[in-house]
């Protein structure tokens, strides 16, 4: 099928040649290469700092190419500002979706270019012709004069579509649009790509997940550090391996170290019984020895992360309690729980955890800062060789600590994040997606950092909506599901189906389940 | 100072920038630039000054006393600015410290808290002005008000108990050491200008060398991540206000002794002032980013804006029309300084290579 969609496939509509984009100090594209035919979806992998976000700056028209050709319907591109590439028909839905939460669904479709007559907003053809955009993203059932905050994560994304469609955009960049998404949306987006691609649109798919390039691609370009590696892959036919080893001169998919032999009477750590939170989970118990990863696999929504804050004092629980070595933890404080030994990388790692202008050093301190101080002078001496010790050990990259952590990778900013909780006496660390928007190869490092944790002594509780993540990570895994755990085993007794089955059943047997 | 003494006890595999720090850097050379533009700001209104007024610069007393003028003038406003830059960088704001001023000052100078001598004075003064700094951090970390509304209602709120206090009647100072401290000099140099050295320096040290200068930083450029660090937000915000109204209570002191005497009307609009000296010295109004040289800076432009026009006798409403003018102009130019140049730069190269 690959092959002869791509047969029939429409005449190239971007092509670049040779892009470069130089920064201060940084070459962030070098040479690259990129052919998108009209009605396919390209897909473009690369790490983090490869140069992909960079990339489709240029095409949204943010940024400005040094040199190199861009030829868009046949013609030179070079778009002056983001509005002029949209003009051209070229619309970018960022990882970040940049909707206006305090305007309604229609008012966010038609942002910038609202249709008027003497400055007065033409409110009814608006909305009209939201719904018939919507109708054709196969949403019509999402009301247009509904506020944007009010929509869940899958419903904002359709209305950053539907604004690309008033556009009438003929080439739609996605940026990591299925990192919002709970498992089913996801199904659901690609159902909408596909009733794109239908009409001719062209599609450029940005993606960490190879099973999803796998399902919704063509074909697929490699970029590595500012370059194109391979061009025009067929999506559904490269080898995984094939492809790993072009983005990373390595050939590695997911790669889990061993797990460390099981350590028989470790002391038990964490100790959870009945925490609740209305609407979010209930009646949760769960332990956590010493030397031990536990697992938790559930979808967005499942009260993963919420049960996790809640651990952590972050949210305070209405019932239940937790207790670390015996110790109950005051509940809903962060500093009871930090000065018992817990340390948290939290999901959402730059509105939650980094101060991104402030340099690295500072970041891998926040919590420590005061145990090296003096009589409350801070001893930066101290931070700084203790940060250079957590970079050595994580592999950091760049290793200069005085660097503002704005300037890192996403993989790197989540290493400065659990770096943090490396410095103090952490004994449990609670792990909410730490490999979301993280690369292939620093993956693998990070996957190492967490087992090497584990093999001194440290208890890791791991939230991931990667099943195979959770699996191949953790010693025993709980599958939550509503807000309840509804199983619990060694992850050795468990295959991904089995956890997949268990994770979706949820929204079919919903009486059943809480009852 | 102590953060270079301490041998770190770990293995150092490299730290090439860590030899060749001195006490007195700070991480951030951003805030050097900015503050290097602020002192060209100011060489230029001494040199306007200079150019006005070429008859009064050739005096070599006079040129010393005026710099202690203008000293003078900055020394109130530069005690305020200093607290204010902290609650600032802390991601707040405090509207109310012309108010707190005025409680202090009147509370201070009531016949009853006079019979306690100048101690008794100043230390009602500063109890004042941190007592209402807590009722300030209270209402804002633990009542969950918004800063701007908290403190706007307590800037009505303590000018009006500064009234009922004072029975709108000027409260005057009896107390010589207290009248004294603007009207005598030490070793040459005013003692309001000894104060706002000290506040100026111990709020430097604070906010680069201490563990509470640090939590600033974080709480205001991300309370969230501060939060799930264990950083106490609620708390570390209370103590920002609280060491704002303490900055206050020493700048009641300092004007008290310039007047002699303290009324409730008294460091109108100061709140103002502060927050515009903050603003210029490149204190970021959304928190995270600051620098106490950068307020002085900013609090000694707009005094020797002020000393300028009176030696060349213009009106103070020409002047205040100016003062408005140079909040924009030096805003603009930071932004100019460290956005556009770096584009500017940016271009220029790509001029270059094509």
């Amino acid at each position: 099928m690959t092959d002869e969609r791509q047969e029939e496939a429409g005449e190239v509509v971007l092509r670049l040649t040779d892009v470069v984009k130089t920064f201060p100090g940084v070459r962030a594209l070098d040479g690259v290469q990129l052919e998108v035919r009209a009605g396919e979806v390209h897909c473009l992998l690369g790490q983090n700092g490869a140069g992909k976000s960079t990339l489709i700056k240029v095409l949204a028209g943010v940024h400005r190419p040094d040199e190199g050709q861009i030829e868009w319907l046949g013609q030179d591109f070079a778009p002056a500002n983001p509005q002029a590439a949209m003009k051209a028909g070229i619309a970018t839905i960022y990882q970040e979706l940049d909707l206006v939460e305090d305007l309604s669904v229609g008012e966010n479709t038609f942002l910038g270019h609202e249709p008027k007559v003497f400055g007065f907003v033409r409110r009814g053809y608006m909305a009209r012709h939201t719904r018939e955009i919507l109708g054709k993203l196969g949403h019509a059932e999402i009301p247009t004069r509904r506020l944007v905050r009010a929509l869940p994560a899958a419903g904002k994304q359709v209305v950053s579509m539907a604004r690309a469609l008033s556009h009438d955009a003929r080439l739609i960049i996605m940026d990591e649009p299925s990192a919002v998404l709970a498992h089913d949306e996801v199904g659901n987006l690609f159902r909408i790509i596909r009733g794109l691609t239908a009409q001719g649109i062209a599609v450029i798919y940005i993606s960490h997940r190879l099973e999803e390039i796998r399902e919704i691609g063509d074909r697929v370009t490699v970029l590595k550090d500012g370059r194109t590696t391979a061009a025009n892959l067929p999506a559904r036919t490269t080898p995984t391996r094939d492809l790993v080893s072009r983005m990373t001169g390595r050939t590695i998919e997911y790669v889990f170290p061993e797990p460390a032999p099981s350590v028989s009477g470790a002391e038990e750590l964490l100790r959870v019984e009945g925490l609740t939170r209305t609407n979010e989970f209930a009646d949760i118990s769960l332990s956590v020895h010493s030397g031990e990863i536990v697992g938790i696999a559930g979808l967005v929504g499942s009260g993963r992360s919420e049960l996790l804050e809640t651990i952590f004092g972050a949210r305070r629980a209405e019932a239940g309690s937790v207790r670390m070595a015996g110790k109950a933890l005051r509940p809903g404080s962060v500093s009871s729980a930090v000065s018992a030994g817990l340390g948290m990388a939290p999901e959402e790692r730059k509105s939650q955890a980094l101060l991104l202008g402030e340099p690295i050093y500072r970041n891998v301190t926040l919590s420590t800062f005061s145990e090296y101080a003096r009589v409350g002078f801070t001893n930066v001496g101290r931070e700084v060789a203790e940060a250079n010790r957590i970079a050595e050990r994580l592999d950091l990259r760049p290793r200069d600590v005085r660097r503002a952590v704005r300037t890192l990778s996403g993989g790197n900013q989540q290493k400065v994040v659990v770096g943090r909780w490396l410095l103090g006496d952490t004994k449990l660390l609670l792990l909410d997606e730490p490999t979301r928007g993280v690369d292939v190869g620093a993956r693998a490092e990070l996957y190492k950092v967490i087992r090497d944790l584990a093999a001194q002594g440290v208890g890791v509780l791991l939230v991931s909506s990667e099943v195979p993540e959770v699996l191949g990570l953790a010693d025993r895994v709980l599958v939550m599901r509503e807000g309840r755990v509804v199983r619990e085993a060694p992850a050795g007794e468990l295959d991904e189906e089995t956890v997949l089955d268990l994770v979706m059943a949820g929204s079919l047997q919903v009486e059943e389940v809480t009852i | 100072m102590t953060a270079q003494t301490t041998a770190a006890p770990v293995k150092e595999p490299e730290k090439p920038a860590a030899e060749e720090r001195r006490w007195w850097r700070v991480d951030s050379t951003d805030g050097l630039w900015r503050n290097l533009a602020l002192v060209g700001v100011l060489a230029i209104l001494i040199i306007a000054g200079i150019v006005t007024k070429p008859d009064l610069y050739s005096d070599g007393t006079w040129v010393r006393n005026n710099i202690f003028t203008i000293l003078e003038l900055a020394s109130v406003i530069g005690v305020v600015t200093v607290g204010m830059t902290f609650v600032i960088i802390g991601g707040g704001i405090d509207l109310s410290v012309g108010a707190i001023i005025a409680l202090a000052g009147v509370w201070s100078t009531t016949l009853a808290t006079q019979d306690y001598g100048p101690g008794g004075m100043i230390f009602c003064a500063l109890a004042v002005g941190i007592g209402v700094g807590v009722v300030n951090g209270i209402l804002i970390s633990y009542g969950r008000l918004v800063a701007f509304i908290a403190t706007l209602a307590m800037l009505v709120a303590a000018r009006g108990l500064a009234a009922q206090i004072s029975n709108k009647q000027t409260q005057v100072s009896t107390s010589d050491f207290i009248n004294g401290l603007a009207a005598n000099d030490f070793l040459g140099v005013p003692v309001l200008v000894y104060i706002l050295a000290a506040v100026v320096a111990a709020g430097w040290v604070l906010l680069n060398r201490t563990t509470f200068g640090r939590r600033t930083v974080a709480v205001g450029g991300n309370p969230e991540a501060a939060r799930l660090a264990g950083i106490n937000v609620k708390r570390h915000t209370l103590l920002l206000y609280a060491l704002s109204g303490l900055c206050c209570g020493i700048a009641a002191i300092m004007l008290t002794s310039q007047a002699n005497s303290a009324q409730a009307a008294m460091a109108n609009l100061y709140e103002l002032d502060a927050i515009a000296a903050a603003i210029i010295g490149g204190t970021l109004l959304s928190g995270g980013r600051g620098t106490i040289i950068g307020s002085l800076l900013g609090v000694l432009v707009f005094s020797t804006i002020t000393n300028l026009f009176a030696i060349n006798n213009l009106s103070t409403e020409v002047q205040n029309m100016v003062k408005g003018g140079i909040i924009v102009v030096a805003v603009l130019i930071q932004q100019i300084q460290f956005k556009s140049l770096s584009q500017f730069f940016a271009k220029n190269s790509k001029i270059t290579t094509s």
